[in-house]
């Protein structure tokens, strides 16, 4: 009686190995397509992004001339740089609807300080990262302490944000006049670093590539990188193999925070003023550069560099289609398909994980 | 009966352990042994207590009451991440795997190995070569070599697959108690006894390991002594060598009464 209890799948070793030997299942093309993709994120924005500067470069062939290239990735560098924020914060599973609140009232930090103010340019400009900071870490301690959803949160932020910085400015812009005679180096990521070929290299397009690369590094090569995706990918299991979450949690929106500011120094280069109503609609545009660029929005599997492509094109698709004398809307409906193409393609991944 | 182990000093030892949620009381007065160089099988029935008592040694749940010793040196845990430290590990019913991120990634989650020098202190650069190296070490100890690449996901194994990197994690880290709860409850019958040889790969490392499952098969062959839990405490503990299946979910049930020499075991 006490043997017949083990003898059930004593048989079993007899039995076809296949599951037991822990080999792969068969693959079809299919299968190798989805798995090429899951390993490599960045393969399907990279290939669209190539295919689209072709194709509007048949269409309309002054698209391909160097000074147009250039312009499309000036165009996008502001929102280039919030994308990398936006990443961090959507990989964890987030949602930042603040963003570009954080921004414009970093802008006004560093301009009022630096402009009005007569603060020396350095001490200005990390004021202005400083706030944005804060400003980013307040949104992670709703999320990660208080444990609000964080759409809910920076919905409230945004509005938060939004009404402090109507009121810090005194609804006024900073002009460009006034900039250049007090501080002048405050535009400084709006200057031409080169102009190759006809093509002008902005500083702002060399700090978009430099911050992505740092950015890459960090979710690649640091243990708080990888803690980034095990959150947004399984809250659970990360608690269980001993991260702190919330730690980890407030400093990704704090550290988005700092992009934010840091991105509101590239701004007042690149539009040469400050407004209180600009970059209003960064915010969508950030998510939909981190959508088109292969991240999921269910958390734990993207990229920074797929962010960077996503920007980029975003802005070859606008561009292109105005010089392809495309009306506005034609546009916005252009867009908007390949954020629909960019979703569906993450469900069906997801599905092939299962 | 066993009298083999329970000559030695107990690994991991409980006296008294109380947890109340409320007006429902968890564990009352829970005692618990764990021999070396065994595998100690928990049994009991569903609302028994059972979870609670394995958070309470895993450091998931903090007793109200009661004493834990490792080593006979007594010890509190407030987070799972204490237990570790002294070499507890625990593979989780849910596994506590990250799916998108790759078997290598998975093992060193939570610790994970920083390069020697300036690339190491300065810009907190990970070691990956050691770490997958480690990790394809420690999967072929175990035999799991046949997973072709160290860097796929997780989300890409078989459960069975998956449950083999868990092990191998809890195996790999645990320096003095592996504790694995309901390993085999979601596997198929073939993944299942890959899993329930691994155990026994992990016992002849010398590794204790308290196994807490459902499935009275599985218990009764591989493990050396079950722990039956009824009613928020041990029961007793009995020898699988010297009792039958149904004797034992008599017990646990309550439909029969523990021998008489089991009760002090």
């Amino acid at each position: 009686m006490s043997q017949t209890h083990s003898d059930f799948d004593t048989n079993l070793s007899s039995a076809d190995e296949a599951v037991a030997a822990f080999e792969k299942d068969d693959r079809t093309a299919l299968s190798v397509i989805r798995h090429a993709v899951r390993d490599y994120p960045t393969l399907v924005p990279a290939l669209v992004l190539f295919v689209s500067v072709l194709a509007f470069g048949f269409i309309a062939p002054r698209f391909l001339s160097p000074g147009v290239l250039s312009l499309v990735v000036q165009q996008v560098t502001v929102i280039g740089i919030v994308a990398i924020a936006q990443t961090l914060i959507i990989l964890t599973a987030g949602i930042d609807l603040s963003v570009g609140a954080i921004l414009v009232v970093s802008t006004f930090v560093m301009g009022r300080l630096a402009v009005s103010a007569g603060v020396p340019l350095p001490l200005a400009i990390a004021a202005g990262m400083s706030i944005g900071t804060l400003m980013g870490a307040f949104n992670g301690f709703l999320v990660a302490k208080i444990k609000l959803p964080p759409f809910i949160v920076t919905l409230g932020t945004l509005s938060v944000f939004t009404a402090l910085k109507l009121w810090y400015s005194g609804s006024e812009s900073i002009r460009n006049s006034d900039i250049e005679a007090n501080a002048p180096s405050l535009l400084f990521f709006g200057e031409a670093a080169a102009r190759p070929f006809g093509a002008t290299i902005t500083y702002s397009g060399i700090a978009l590539i430099l911050l992505a690369i740092i950015f890459w590094y960090i979710l690649q090569h640091t243990a708080w990188g990888r803690h980034v995706y095990a959150i947004g990918d399984d809250p659970e299991a990360a608690v269980l193999s001993g991260i702190k979450t919330d730690r980890t949690l407030i400093s990704v929106y704090a550290v988005a925070g700092l992009i934010c500011g840091f991105g509101a120094w590239v701004a007042i280069g690149r539009v040469g003023s400050i407004s209180p109503i600009s970059f209003e609609e960064i915010n969508l545009a950030t998510i939909t550069a981190v959508v088109i660029g292969g991240t999921s929005l269910f958390g734990g599997r993207g990229s920074i560099p797929g962010s960077v492509l996503g920007a980029l094109i975003v802005g070859v698709f606008t561009t292109g289609l105005s010089l392809a004398g495309v009306d506005d809307y034609w546009q916005m409906f252009a867009v908007g398909n390949l954020v629909l193409i960019a979703v569906a393609l993450d469900q069906w991944l997801r599905r092939a994980s299962q | 009966m066993s009298d083999t182990t329970n000559h030695h000093q107990p690994v991991l030892r409980a006296r008294g352990l109380m947890k109340r949620y409320g007006t429902v009381v968890a564990m009352n007065g829970a005692d618990f042994d764990l021999y070396p160089n065994e595998i100690l099988g928990v049994i009991g029935d569903n609302g028994a207590g059972k979870t609670t008592l394995i958070r309470a040694i895993s450091g998931a749940t903090v007793p109200d009451h009661g004493t834990i010793e490792l080593d006979g040196k007594e010890v509190q845990f407030r987070t799972p991440d204490d237990a570790r430290n002294e070499g507890i590990e625990t593979v989780y019913q849910n596994l506590a795997l990250s799916p998108a991120l790759s078997i290598a990634d998975n093992m060193f989650l939570g610790r994970e190995v920083r390069k020697s020098g300036i690339m190491g202190s300065l810009f907190r650069k990970l070691d990956h070569k050691h770490m997958e190296t480690f990790a394809r070490d420690k999967l072929s100890e175990l035999g799991l070599l046949t997973i072709q690449n160290i860097n796929q996901a997780v989300e890409t194994l078989s459960g069975g697959q998956r449950q083999g990197v868990a092990v191998a994690r809890a195996a790999a880290f645990g320096s003095k108690v592996v504790i694995m709860d309901e390993p085999t409850a979601a596997l198929g019958v073939k993944e299942s006894r890959r899993v329930l040889d691994l155990i026994q790969d992990v016992k002849a490392k010398g590794m204790p390991i308290v196994l807490i499952s459902h499935n009275m098969p599985h218990v009764f062959e591989v493990c050396d002594r079950i722990h039956i839990h009824r009613l928020g405490r041990r029961l007793c503990t009995v020898d699988p060598k010297t009792i039958s299946m149904s004797d034992a979910v008599a017990m646990m049930t309550g439909a029969m009464e523990p021998p008489v020499d089991a009760i002090s075991a």
